[in-house]
């Protein structure tokens, strides 16, 4: 019971946080006297969502299409092509190399490029948000399927275990911390590539229409995309941690 | 037509080589010895010796690259795939896993039907003084516990050979003692054959029927006795003349006296 009360208490802190940063928001503006297109109050931003001109729904569908789409490719590229690394020592010491290299390139600089080989749309800018967010899933991945100890090998190919039972009894989930702590990492980059890619070129989604409503001066309704594309963000770093507390044993998890 | 029973382990002459490069290190030479069905062997010696390695080589981990070696006979057939249990100085228990199931590793390696095997490991557990923890987490136990689970994990599949690598290394000195009596307690429950391998000397002559001593630089086996002190044993054997005189043997050997 104490438990459960201290576990209200924090989630109530926590919502208290919010509605502070809402409040203060709110009397800023209004006592501030802030001109409507310099800050919206939340008002005006909650009024943006009911232009029907912006189509928020099909634009943040595209958006989150992008985001989600791009990391589930990060996740299933980034844990395979570590598996492959662990599975030979001289792939990944040829390769790996070179993917930190890759990581260093800023993948917003990779934008224009991306639009030449694959045009403007939904496709390349779930490219963008998959060029960010498989970096640090791969390489921690990598870390944690090299951090089993060797006298368990020993054990496994003592019984004369596969390699794949070696990885789904033992790598994987002994690895599974490491690849939630790069997930969590690489669901708000996701959410950055896609935003960004939308931005370089798009004719759809929340940072396109950003781009549109910046001509008119619509501050609010920037504000509204930008409120969006946290929400889809949230939405996405919140399942990676309850898919965490749901495999990863607790003494385990990696902060 | 003899009455004697075949070695179960028969070494004549083995040794290994590791190389990298260009460099040579000799890990093991000249060991010979026997392991008859359900002895008890302690391999002792100081670090560097190749006592491990030799275990490696029995594992099948590591071929041997001189001598002589056969495993099983007649009477004791051996499937290097399915009949050797390991015991390390780590536990290695599986932290996301519970206890039951960490011991049921092997089995699941293994393929054998698990609803027999779970049995199996919940008598094993019992037997290793475990009844109870089935559903308990790694590090929800102490160390000694944790090492109970793991040599209970050896033995679930049934193998023939067990082989322990310092299993009570990491423990402390009390725990230690109480771990080689009831290694010596579940050694004749079982009825298995162990190879043990330690580097403490008073630990090799309470807990085998035969100790293997070796020395290092140059790795070689240097001698290889029975011992005989009665069974079962208990601490008070520790104050046994013939237990003084044995270790007093091993460290001349090792060139400590």
């Amino acid at each position: 019971m104490d438990r459960l009360n201290s576990r209200l208490g924090q989630y109530a802190l926590g919502i208290a946080a919010h509605l502070l940063l809402l409040l203060a928001w709110y009397l800023f503006v209004r006592l501030g006297e802030v001109p409507k297109f310099v800050m919206p109050s939340p008002a005006d931003t909650l009024a943006a969502l009911f232009v029907p001109n912006y189509d928020w729904w099909h634009n943040a569908l595209v958006t989150g299409t992008e985001i989600f789409g791009g990391y589930a490719l990060a996740l299933v590229v980034g844990v395979a092509l570590a598996l492959v690394f662990t599975w030979s020592k001289t792939l990944e010491a040829l390769v790996l190399p070179l993917l930190v290299t890759l990581n260093m390139v800023p993948k917003v600089a990779l934008g224009p490029l991306i639009i030449v080989w694959f045009k403007y749309g939904v496709f390349p800018n779930t490219i963008m948000a998959f060029s960010i967010a498989v970096f640090p899933i791969l390489l921690t991945t990598a870390r944690g399927l090299r951090e089993i100890e060797p006298e368990l090998l020993d054990l496994v190919r003592s019984l004369r275990g596969s390699r794949w039972q070696l990885f789904t009894k033992i790598q994987l989930p002994g690895a599974l911390p490491y690849i939630f702590s790069g997930m969590k990492v690489a669901a708000i980059l996701a959410v950055a590539g896609a935003v960004v890619g939308e931005f370089l070129g798009s004719d759809r989604g929340l940072g396109y229409l950003m781009l549109q409503v910046q001509v008119t001066l619509d501050t609010p309704a920037m504000f509204m995309a930008v409120i969006l594309i946290t929400l889809l963000g949230m939405l996405l770093y919140g399942l990676v941690m309850l898919l965490e507390r749901l495999l990863v044993a607790k003494d385990a998890r990696v902060s | 037509m003899t009455a004697a029973v075949d070695p179960f382990i028969h070494l004549v002459g083995v040794s290994k080589t590791y190389r990298s490069g260009r460099k040579q290190h000799l890990a093991i030479s000249d060991a010979s010895f026997d392991v008859m069905p359900g002895e008890l062997v302690a391999l002792v010696g100081p670090s560097g010796c190749g006592k491990s390695t030799l275990l490696k080589i029995l594992s099948g981990l590591h071929p041997h690259d001189g001598g002589e070696l056969r495993m099983g006979s007649a009477t004791h057939p051996f499937d290097p795939a399915r009949d050797v249990g390991m015991v390390f100085q780590a536990p290695l228990l599986l932290k996301w896993r519970r206890i039951i199931d960490n011991v049921l590793l092997p089995a699941e390696l293994l393929g054998l039907p698990m609803r027999e095997a779970r049995e199996r490991a919940r008598s094993l557990m019992a037997m290793v003084g475990l009844a109870g923890y089935e559903e308990k987490y790694p590090y929800e136990l102490s160390g000694g516990m944790q090492q109970r689970a793991a040599i209970a994990r050896s033995l679930v599949h049934d193998p023939k050979l067990v082989l322990m690598d310092e299993p009570f290394g990491a423990l402390d000195a009390l725990t230690r003692e109480k771990m080689n009596l009831e290694l010596l307690r579940i050694w004749k429950e079982s009825g298995k054959t162990i190879v043990f391998v330690t580097h403490g000397i008073s630990e090799a002559v309470f807990l085998g029927t035969r100790v293997v001593v070796f020395t290092a630089g140059p790795a070689r086996m240097a001698d290889n006795f029975e011992i005989e002190l009665p069974h079962p044993r208990t601490l008070d054997i520790k104050t046994h003349e013939r237990f003084g005189a044995y270790t007093r043997r091993i460290y001349k050997l090792l060139g400590m006296d």
